[in-house]
């Protein structure tokens, strides 16, 4: 039963296999084992995350292809829902809409840029994408008439999802139920089903061919593969589940702007996850992204607080001052590239 | 002994076409020129808009002859080249505050002598980090283009952010030298001053270049080294050399880069570079990989089409450029003049 969930693919190392129970474990109930909005907030990005690294994994672990333009698809998927909810009014049928909106858009988006990019080389993909993700940005920081520009949008859910909403008179398990939990489960099993599906996708026969693939394009080619082909429709598959992450992600912040879906930071982010987790496994979007954010989340504290604690220093400061996060980020990337190409997966696996 | 049967070969002239083909995307400028002149209602801007159009490919000309170089001569791809940009242009707009008395001075000489100053620092700046970059986050991945997109953006972040740490996280605003302010007026239109100096410079850039590449030996074993490496190294030259010089005058064009658009901004950001990184992308792929020529007549057409829609429709500039690049790609899809076939 648990084989044909995982498609086959179990973590295949004891210590993994125990730290990715302890994650489902943790995100399975995080509302009552970590009380507090902040830890819940934590906890929901952290799962829309994982299926947002897990689908960049598709394209760069397992196509072989460098893609910037993830957030894009991630935040077409964010203001398909937010265009919906304003244009539409509150309402299920909305979120629907909206969430089929931004993925079909995201998919034919792909679809187009694979096709002009990947037909000549793949490296062209990497420079293109950064060049239309950007143009993208652009363009909806300028078009405020649509998109509220920098401010971004406030989004409308039905009331079961939002706070105020309570089903239940007594609390479950010590914790008061609250619309806010509801829409917690929303995007924990969403989640799950994304990233349980995108595991079944890469151990198929079809994840197998962008492996070869990957390994040697040339060679899959002679074989009968047909390159562009395959590698086109992981382009557009792993856009279609970024856009649903991002969905997921509006559904959940109740807020979509540039920065939290669209920026070069976020994409980093994405970057990072993959490499620190593990390229080509699926699971180390679990691994990265936890840890990522995470760190993000209450190491920046540890840094102000170094920051603070040595001011009399010349530069050391400034080094260490938590605006400066990205630094240590970028030389972080740059050292798991070079020495941990393999990641936190590959390294448990290569030792079991 | 019979005489040898006549020969006459018949030298028939190619079709105008076929013989213009090599030329076709050097028309385009011209081309383009007239389209803007169509489209746009008034003369006088738009001989404005097409001296600052020049004017702005030129300088992404300067930036992005550099990448190209970098390409098809060793196959590495820098995504950390806008860091360059950036670098250059702090370290010459300190140098210029620096030197603010020769800035400030009525005296053309005293303001050039400034000028050169910052050009020269900011080129050794980032020549001096780009023999760094080529050395700590280049060379251990060569050959493995997925690693080097990767590590050249994590340098990338890293040099970014160095550049907050040492100049602090404003931008700067930066007053051109005394000289070069100001406009002329020209068949009506205003002109820019320093938009001249600098259409005038970047073309003097190209020319050097030009000039390097095909009449000298470094030149000659550079070119060689793009076309076909192997071979080079095979005759005896050590190729990995010439790449590091390549890459540093790469880098150091960057830097020169940046100083001519924190000039023409008159105003400076640590990611200034990544924004003129979309547009180096643009080029360096239409132009064709590898091929400085074609990154001049790309930049120029970048720079061009960029100021005219800005004019026209202000929230498409960045879009058109986009559709050039696809329009582009369908007609040639290795680029205009690719150099090097691409895998």
């Amino acid at each position: 039963m648990v084989r044909l969930f995982l498609s086959g693919d179990g973590p295949r190392s004891a210590i993994l296999g125990a730290i990715l129970l302890m994650a489902l474990f943790a995100l399975a109930f995080a509302p009552f084992i970590f009380p507090g909005s902040r830890a819940l907030e934590t906890a929901a990005r952290i799962c829309i995350f994982i299926v947002l690294v897990a689908s960049y994994d598709l394209l760069l672990g397992y196509g072989g292809i460098v893609s910037f333009a993830h957030t894009m698809f991630f935040g077409l998927g964010a203001y398909g829902v937010a265009l919906a909810t304003v244009h539409l009014g509150r309402g299920w049928d909305a979120l629907a809409l909206g969430t089929l909106a931004g993925t079909g858009i995201s998919v034919v988006l792909a679809f187009v840029i694979a096709l002009f990019s990947l037909r000549v080389r793949a490296i062209f993909f990497a420079m293109i994408t950064l060049a239309v993700a950007s143009a993208v940005a652009v363009l909806v920081s300028q078009l405020s008439w649509l998109t509220g520009g920098e401010d971004g949008m406030n989004i409308q859910i039905p009331r079961e999802l939002t706070p105020a909403y309570r089903p239940f008179e007594e609390p479950v398990l010590g914790t008061r139920i609250t619309g806010r939990i509801l829409n917690y489960y929303l995007v924990f099993f969403a989640s799950l089903a994304l990233f349980l599906m995108l595991l079944r996708v890469v151990n198929s026969p079809f994840g197998r061919v962008l492996q070869a693939i990957r390994e040697n394009a040339f060679r899959a080619e002679a074989v009968g593969y047909r390159v562009v082909f395959y590698r086109t429709v992981a382009t557009c598959l792993s856009a279609a589940v970024a856009a649903l992450a991002g969905a997921l992600f509006a559904i959940w912040l109740r807020y979509v702007g540039p920065g939290t879906t669209l920026s070069l930071e976020i994409m980093i982010d994405i970057l990072l996850m993959v490499v620190i987790g593990g390229m080509g496994t699926i699971y180390g979007a679990v691994i990265g992204a936890t840890l990522v954010i995470l760190a993000q989340n209450y190491l920046q504290n540890l840094m102000g607080r170094a920051s603070e604690a040595t001011s009399g220093l010349p530069l050391i400061p400034d080094l260490l001052s938590p605006e400066r996060w990205l630094l240590w980020l970028g030389v972080l990337f740059i050292l798991s590239v070079y020495f941990f190409p393999t990641g936190v997966v590959g390294r448990l696996r290569g030792r079991a | 002994m019979t005489a040898a049967p006549d020969h006459t070969p018949t030298m028939t002239r190619l079709p105008l076409m076929v013989r213009l083909e090599p030329w076709l995307p050097a028309l385009l400028v011209p081309a383009l020129v007239l389209l803007g002149w169509l489209l746009i209602p008034y003369q006088s801007s738009w001989l404005t808009l097409t001296v600052s159009g020049l004017a702005m490919g030129m300088m992404i000309f300067v930036i992005a002859s550099g990448m190209t170089l970098i390409f098809g001569l060793m196959d590495v791809i820098n995504f950390g080249h806008g860091a360059f940009i950036s670098f250059g242009a702090f370290v010459g707009v300190s140098v210029l505050l620096m030197l603010s008395s020769l800035t400030g001075a009525p005296s053309l000489m005293l303001n050039l002598l400034a000028l050169i100053a910052a050009v020269i620092g900011a080129m050794l700046v980032t020549g001096g980090l780009g023999w760094a970059f080529e050395r700590v986050i280049v060379r251990p991945v060569y050959g493995a283009h997925l690693k080097q997109i990767l590590v050249t953006m994590g340098g990338l972040i890293v040099a970014e952010q160095m550049i907050y740490v040492i100049w602090g996280p404003h931008e700067i605003f930066i007053a051109r030298p005394e000289a070069f302010k100001g406009a002329v007026t020209f068949a009506g239109a205003a002109l820019e001053k320093y938009r001249l100096v600098a259409v005038g410079f970047g073309l003097a850039v190209f020319l050097a270049i030009r000039w390097v590449l095909r009449s000298t030996k470094v030149g000659l074993i550079v070119r060689a080294g793009v076309e076909n490496g192997e071979m080079v190294q095979a005759l005896g030259y050590r190729l990995r050399l010439v790449f590091v010089g390549v890459f540093v005058a790469g880098s150091a064009l960057a830097g020169l880069g940046g100083v001519m658009w924190a000039l023409y901004q008159e105003m400076i950001t640590a990611h200034m570079g990544n924004e003129i990184m979309i547009l180096v992308f643009i080029v360096v792929i239409i132009g064709g990989l590898g091929s400085v020529e074609g990154a001049f007549i790309g930049a120029l057409l970048v720079g061009l089409l960029q100021n005219y829609t800005a004019f026209l429709e202000p929230k498409l500039a960045l879009v058109s450029n986009i559709g050039l690049m696809v329009a582009i790609l369908m007609w040639r899809p290795q680029g205009m003049m690719p150099v090097i076939k691409v895998k």
